[in-house]
């Protein structure tokens, strides 16, 4: 059996091996979500986060553009108010609102014939009927991950793109060679997801992650 | 597990015994005597046969025994499962070091099919025996004349080694070689692959110098992790063409029903043939195409590609399938057009694709070749518009007024010209190291044209299109490329 890790945890074990996240704060109360957002500056996006939550945005668990400690505090009570006995313990995550027209994704995942994979792909509300995804198996070496970002199809995407600059093609080999390097260090790392992968102003940064475990053991 | 000796004795054995031979034509013990002794092969051929009756005006053995020792060291098998045991132990005893079960009833017929498999291959081990198969059709390995399989063709001699988990598709790719005269090293069919896989044959092909190119079927693979990094370390010396059914999910479903084995993801799939360097083709055609690239051209040492062609729209279509590919058109360099300048009357392209526009005399297409192919910023070239005289000398060679009004004379003109264009192009492929690639459709059309015979004759593949041609050329570029980015230095020469 496997479990899911919360999304802070999940960013918490994979940060360390260089995927890049944006200056998040993770609080337990709506005074502490307005502090992180003063603190942030700018706008900000308000989420509840516990273990046993995945699907934040069906459930409407994700504020966008908070404007300011008032609105972060407001959204928070409301987030917290939303939780259900079956989440367990929650908090809420408060992250710098930003702003991408590229998204992609990046993943780890164990094939049954070819062990543990990552997977590169386009990302967005599309990505499944667009299916342009590319794979390779851990480990993954810096010419692997070069060549998986040249097999993209929508390589237009990867360049100057509509008044963004290109994509730090290094930056996301970087990424593809955090998630094979986790892969082999992790025990139990059955799946990670960078769900989605934004492309801000030419840089790739995870703005969410999902991480699955398998269980120890001997554990229920 | 078997060593490089015991597959030694699989495809050059100084003697081969067919185990179950029968004097009924309709029977596998029949053809594969006929076929081995039908081929050529020199060393000493034994056939068993129950009752001992004569086969093919040969006289038979009753049992293994019988044969002396150290006489054959290669059995192929025809007999029922239950009577092989015993079989391969007196094949054993007498210096025998290879096996090829082409009998059925094992692994693909359930569960008493599964244990008599698991028994064959504990055996094999037990007495240091290369067993292939079983429910295979056979191998074929041309520089021992050996046609030792159930089924035809026997293709010509070459470098191409084929090992497949289908026979049928080992004989699919046999017919091409046929045809088009790019010829096979070995080719083995794995059948339940009990002992060993296609993989276990591309490591001894990866050391043979008889083969310069692999080319496998497979439909599931027991262990990918394992076949990955094995592929892998044989893709380093030897370049290896994959085709694989099961891509698809109805696919899938065909090949679980077919070898009981697990498909897997594509997009995996895909990824690990990348990964390890090896060429995947979609379909039986393009996975030949790119095995005769990989047999018959040098390596491209860059992606810029010129197209070379005696008159226009081929080469519009062939640019087309360039931008499609990681190949590049390469701009034409100003040195170079002025080059063709000098050789061409003014309405040619001046430009790549190089379009002659019909404005070649005598000795034009060989200049132009030789420019193009010399020039330092080309990688490959693609060569269109060929066959299209010797064609029109066809007609006129099979038609009422032949050979009178001078049509001798053209018509044999024109096959010479045509034969001395695709030997220059194969002469200055070999000359600067650069493929030089012939396609036209005479290939399929017209196998007899003088271009394509031409091409045939240099020992080259002729391409039926010159998107296939593109096709192969990509494939063999992204193998180099491969190569380059990790250091390994140029694949093998291709080897007459």
């Amino acid at each position: 059996m496997t479990h899911t890790l919360s999304e802070a945890e999940s960013k918490s074990l994979l940060a360390p091996f260089g995927v890049p996240f944006l200056d998040e704060r993770l609080v337990d109360t709506a005074d502490a979500a307005a502090d992180a957002a003063a603190a942030i500056g700018g706008p900000v996006v308000a989420k509840l986060c516990g273990e046993a939550i995945a699907h934040k945005t069906e459930r409407g668990l994700v504020r966008l553009s908070l404007q300011g400690a008032a609105e972060a505090r407001r959204a928070a009570e409301e987030l917290l108010a939303a939780a259900r006995p079956e989440d367990g313990p929650v908090q809420v995550l408060v992250a710098p609102m930003v702003r991408a027209t590229r998204e992609l994704i990046v993943g780890l995942s164990v094939d049954p014939q070819f062990g543990p994979t990552v997977v590169l792909g386009v990302g967005g509300i599309l990505a499944e009927a667009v299916a342009d995804v590319v794979v390779r198996l851990v480990p993954v070496t810096e010419v692997d991950a070069e060549e998986m970002i040249d097999e993209l199809r929508t390589q237009a995407l990867l360049g100057p793109f509509r008044g963004e600059p290109a994509v730090d093609r290094r930056a996301l080999v970087a990424v593809l060679l955090a998630l094979s390097d986790a892969a082999e260090r992790v025990p139990g790392l059955v799946s990670a997801d960078l769900n989605p992968l934004m492309v801000v102003d030419g840089e790739p940064v995870a703005v969410d992650a999902l991480v699955e475990l398998a269980d120890a053991p001997g554990a229920a | 597990m078997p060593r490089p000796e015991h597959f030694q004795a699989l495809f050059d054995p100084r003697g081969v015994v067919v185990a179950g031979a029968s004097s009924h034509p309709g029977k596998f013990g029949f053809v594969a005597l006929h076929n081995i002794l039908a081929n050529g092969y020199e060393g000493e051929v034994f056939a068993t046969n129950r009752e001992g009756v004569d086969v093919l005006g040969r006289p038979t053995l009753a049992s293994i025994d019988e044969v002396p020792d150290g006489a054959a060291d290669l059995v192929f098998v025809c007999t029922p499962a239950g009577a092989n045991p015993e079989l391969l132990r007196q094949a054993a005893a007498k210096g025998v070091k290879a096996a090829f079960i082409a009998s059925a009833g094992y692994g693909e017929a359930g569960e008493e099919g599964r244990r008599l498999q698991a028994e064959l291959v504990a055996l094999a081990d037990e007495l240091d025996l290369l067993v292939v198969g079983p429910n295979g059709q056979g191998l074929i390995s041309t520089p021992s004349s050996l046609c030792a399989q159930i089924v035809a063709p026997y293709p010509p001699r070459g470098r191409i080694g084929v090992a497949s988990q289908s026979g049928n598709f080992v004989s699919s790719f046999m017919n091409l070689s046929r045809h088009s005269g790019v010829g096979v090293s070995r080719a083995v069919s794995v059948g339940n692959a009990a002992q060993v896989g296609v993989i276990d044959a591309l490591e001894y092909f990866a050391d043979d110098p008889e083969t310069t190119v692999g080319l496998i079927y497979v439909e599931g693979l027991p262990d990918g992790r394992r076949f990955f990094e094995r592929l892998r370390e044989v893709t380093a010396r030897l370049p290896v063409v994959v085709l694989k059914g099961g891509a698809t999910s109805s696919g899938a479903r065909a090949a679980a029903s077919h070898t009981g084995s697990l498909a897997t993801d594509d997009k995996v799939f895909d990824g690990m043939c990348r990964q390890a360097g090896a060429v995947r083709a979609a379909t039986v055609a393009e996975a030949f195409d790119a095995a005769a690239a990989l047999a018959t051209q040098p390596a491209p040492p860059g992606p810029r590609v010129a197209v070379v062609t005696t008159v226009g729209g081929w080469g519009v279509l062939t640019a087309d399938a360039i931008a499609g590919s990681s190949l590049e058109l390469l701009a034409l360099p100003d040195d170079l057009r002025d080059s063709l300048d000098r050789l061409l009357p003014p309405r040619w392209s001046r430009n790549n694709p190089i379009d002659l526009a019909g404005g070649e005399t005598k000795d034009t297409i060989p200049a132009v070749l030789e420019a193009v192919v010399g020039h330092e910023q080309v990688d490959a070239v693609i060569l269109l518009g060929v066959g299209i005289q010797a064609n029109q000398g066809r007609m006129e060679r099979e038609g009422p007024f032949y050979p009178d009004h001078g049509l001798e004379r053209i018509v044999g003109y024109h096959d010479r010209q045509d034969r001395r264009y695709v030997t220059v192009a194969a002469e200055l492929s070999e000359r600067y190291a650069k493929p030089v690639l012939v396609a036209t459709e005479l290939a399929v059309g017209d196998p007899d044209n003088a271009a394509v015979a031409g091409v045939r004759d240099a020992g080259r593949y002729c391409f039926a299109s010159a998107d296939r041609a593109v096709v192969a050329l990509d494939h063999a570029w992204r193998h180099e490329r491969w190569r380059q980015r990790r250091g390994l230095g140029s694949r093998r020469p291709i080897a007459p």
